[in-house]
């Protein structure tokens, strides 16, 4: 492992991994409570909004509302807690408590940091779309078996914006510049067909929210959602694996310059 | 192919440099440090200590020179050589999400040691430190004193061969650094070898064997501090306080009475062989210092004439 | 004059001023949360599955779908305000940066400290309040002159939420509870409190329940100043968080007095 990634770490990187389990560990409600959050929303949508809107067409079958918000809500938790994971606490230990100046005085590499935040994050995100699904299922929201898919395509996504966003800690300066991190996720969460199908936006935002890799997560997890597979989702899980790639090859070379200059 | 002599040497240095951008903050040193001393270096802040620690720790890599830690180059083997080393970073870094003992048994995961090992060394280690009955506690509510003593803790739980220690009791009390002298002598006895900074002249006195001065990103002097002192300072000095008038002034009137003296903002030093027969030959001159003081030469005058600043500006 | 002053005013105002300073330096990240979300979810939601609703279902409650959700984007925002300011930022007040501590060793007693600490976030929610009133009424979603109590309406929700907080957060020890509230409490109530659709959605047995969720008498609230509603009823909503308030202000006397004091 350490030979084929010899930029990105090692196998020391699960060491970081373990890490964050550790400080889990004493906070298992919190994490599990996690679990259970896809299941208000789900309902709530369920609830009211299902029989307001009525259906909508994907991959040409009517689907209720819920079944057609589910996977774009699964894709923005994955997005949502990528973030949480990658930029707010990689920052403290890199710049507030420099916890990482301590992990490098042991045989840990800067690479194998930044890929154990990264996996860390894939793996937290594994466990929650995991549950998501189980909640899809369990109120109807899916009931195509390919539905299990949606959970490799939102560590796909977690992996593209953990990498972005690791990337992205080592240029804040303080906790102020978190807005700017909001200040981008933000209007991506609403603005990247999650709520509304494509076809509503005018023709000129539609194009930029193309661009969005949550649009294209959300409308990769959609199709998987009903079952429909179709060409389109390779390119668009290659747009965020290679993402991913770009974003960690950032991070994995800023946090060399900010922690081993 | 490693000789008898080389593994005789923890770490050897030949024309390091190191810049950051436009700024040179070492500026070609050697140095080579033997197995089971002792190793100081001494300096102002700014001198070019941590920079050198830095590097020594694997952590960062020269600009240019050679530098080898066990006989290896850190800029391929660092990994492997920082499994072998301990590092006392000038500022306390925990992870301040975990209890003190948690910070210790992952710092031994990073080592990759089996956790039977761990939780046997944590337990010792805590001991070692005075700090046991806090073992569940967050590292935050430790007082500096308890910190510094942690880092040191957590840095011997791979047992390293060479512990590096840069600044190690910088802000603390007294009592506290007496406590943290006592711990080194300790390892030191145990056959660890040590490397420690200090911007405190009676720290590298009591802890080095041998000690190099830098300033500016060079090194200006090295050997055993008694040496250091005999070669570059008299043996006693007589420091005079000669009331409200100008000392820079005065000093060239009383440069007949020493072998050297050195004009400081609130006092002259006059380095001589004996400050009490001095001090006569002062009052028999017709001086009145408002204040005398006669002590032996230390390396704070070892550091004064070699740089002309004192250590603490 | 003077006895006024010894009431507490002047150092009230002096706490207030305290909470003012800070948050001149912090006040971007609140821009984010308090404005363009909100603008944000009214465009994704009011506009854009407005269509939707619009397409399928027509008017709800007489309302178009946008107009339906501007006033409860007001009550939300109003929710989250009084929420976020006042778990962490106060037990950070008290634990972590210690400002509180160093407010009482001033003239400041703890009671002028949690008074400046409420007026401070009422003053905000009073400028929220009318910022969505101009929106409410630029959307054309105000019907009713009511809608000029909006910035008030602002105020009482999110001190209904602000004031019970705090007093718990000046009690605890440590944040480990904070994520449990957030997760069982806040999201639950933000989603339950037909917020997003009519409580004729909600099945039968659902609805004494949600009766029992403060921010849906919140929302109910707000689209009554809107759009007009029976007095009794609205009198009711009004009640119940007035009396939030109440016992949370009570309450925090005790637990700034407890935190600072003894």
């Amino acid at each position: 492992m350490g030979r084929v990634l010899p930029v990105l770490g090692s196998r020391r990187a699960l060491h970081v991994v373990e890490r964050n389990a550790m400080f889990y560990r004493n906070q298992w409600l919190m994490f599990a409570s996690g679990f259970v959050e896809p299941l208000f929303y789900l309902l709530s949508i369920g609830i009211g909004l299902n029989h307001l809107v009525g259906t909508l067409d994907v991959g040409g079958r009517p689907v209720t509302y819920a079944t057609f918000v589910a996977p774009g809500m699964l894709a923005t938790s994955a997005m949502n807690g990528a973030i949480i994971d990658s930029v707010f606490n990689p920052f403290f230990r890199l710049k507030i408590s420099h916890a990482y100046d301590s992990m490098l005085t042991t045989p840990l590499d800067v690479g194998d940091i930044a890929l154990g935040e990264a996996l860390w994050a894939l793996a937290r995100t594994g466990l929650y779309a995991v549950s998501f699904v189980g909640c899809m299922f369990a109120l109807g929201d899916a009931s195509s078996p390919l539905a299990l898919l949606e959970i490799p395509g939102a560590l796909a996504t977690s992996f593209a914006f953990a990498s972005l966003g690791l990337a992205a800690c080592t240029y804040l300066r303080s906790w102020q510049d978190f807005d700017l991190i909001t200040l981008f996720s933000l209007p991506l969460f609403l603005f990247s067909a999650t709520f509304f199908p494509l076809s509503l936006y005018p023709r000129l935002l539609a194009t930029l929210v193309w661009f969005s890799p949550l649009y294209q997560s959300a409308t990769l997890l959609r199709g998987l959602n009903v079952g429909h597979l179709d060409p389109w989702m390779i390119p668009r899980l290659a747009y965020l694996c290679a993402l991913g790639i770009i974003g960690l090859a950032i991070a994995a070379r800023r946090f060399r310059r900010l922690l081993s200059p | 192919m490693t000789t008898l002599d080389a593994s005789d040497d923890v770490v050897r240095a030949r024309g390091v440099t190191k810049r950051f951008g436009d700024f040179d903050a070492v500026r070609g040193i050697d140095f080579t440090i033997r197995r089971g001393e002792s190793f100081g270096f001494l300096g102002p802040n700014g001198a070019g200590k941590t920079s050198t620690m830095r590097m020594v720790s694997a952590v960062s890599t020269p600009t240019s020179g050679s530098l080898d830690i066990f006989g290896l180059d850190p800029a391929s083997r660092g990994s492997e050589i920082r499994g072998r080393l301990g590092v006392v970073p000038q500022e306390d870094t925990f992870d301040l999400d975990l209890s003190l003992r948690l910070n210790l048994e992952m710092f031994g995961r990073y080592f990759d040691l089996p956790r039977r090992v761990i939780k046997e060394r944590t337990g010792e280690l805590l001991e070692f430190a005075h700090l046991s009955d806090r073992a569940e506690d967050k590292v935050d509510n430790l007082s500096g004193g308890m910190k510094r003593r942690l880092t040191i803790a957590r840095a011997l739980m791979n047992r390293p061969e060479l512990l590096i220690l840069d600044e190690p009791t910088t802000g603390l009390d007294p009592q506290a650094r007496h406590l943290l002298w006592e711990r080194l002598y300790r390892l030191k006895r145990e056959g660890v070898t040590l490397i420690i900074t200090t911007h405190y002249m009676d720290e590298a006195e009591q802890l080095c064997d041998r000690l190099v001065v830098m300033d500016h990103g060079r090194i200006v002097a090295e050997g055993a501090p008694a040496d250091l002192i005999t070669t570059h300072a008299s043996r006693e000095v007589l420091e005079l306080r000669l009331g409200a008038e100008d000392h820079a002034a005065l000093a060239p009137r009383l440069a007949d009475l020493a072998e050297r003296i050195e004009v400081l903002a609130d006092r002259v030093l006059l380095y001589v062989d004996s400050a009490d027969d001095t001090l006569a030959s002062v009052h028999r001159a017709g001086w009145r210092p408002e204040r005398a003081l006669q002590r032996r030469s230390s390396l704070e005058d070892v550091f004064l004439r070699l740089t002309g600043r004192t250590l603490d500006e | 004059m003077s006895e006024v002053t010894s009431l507490g005013w002047s150092r009230w105002r002096r706490a207030w001023w305290f909470q003012a300073v800070y948050y001149a330096q912090t006040w971007r990240g609140s821009v984010v949360s308090s404005v363009l979300l909100p603008l944000g979810y009214l465009g994704a939601l009011g506009v854009g599955v407005g269509h939707l609703v619009s397409h399928h279902s027509g008017l709800i409650d007489g309302q178009t779908y946008l107009h339906f959700i501007a006033p409860s984007l007001l009550a939300t925002t109003a929710f989250q305000l009084g929420e976020g300011e006042s778990l962490w930022p106060v037990l950070a007040s008290f634990k972590w940066t210690r400002s509180f501590h160093a407010a009482v060793t001033t003239p400041l007693t703890p009671r002028d400290v949690l008074v400046g600490k409420l007026a401070w976030v009422a003053t905000r929610a009073f400028a929220i309040g009318v910022l969505y009133a101009l929106i409410i009424a630029g959307v054309g979603a105000a019907h009713s002159w009511w809608a000029l109590t909006l910035p008030l309406l602002s105020v009482v929700i999110c001190l209904a939420f602000a004031a019970p907080l705090a007093a718990y957060a000046a009690k605890v020890d440590t944040d480990i509870s904070f994520p449990l509230i957030y997760r069982f409490g806040f999201v639950p109530m933000f989603l339950f409190s037909a917020t997003f659709y009519p409580v004729s959605a909600y099945p039968g047995w659902l609805r004494p329940l949600v009766q029992l969720v403060p921010l849906y008498h919140g929302v109910a609230l707000v689209r009554a100043a809107c759009f007009g509603g029976a007095a009794p009823a609205v009198l009711a909503h009004l009640i119940v968080l007035l009396v939030l308030i109440v016992v949370g202000v009570l309450w925090g006397d005790v637990t700034f007095r407890r935190r600072l004091i003894d």
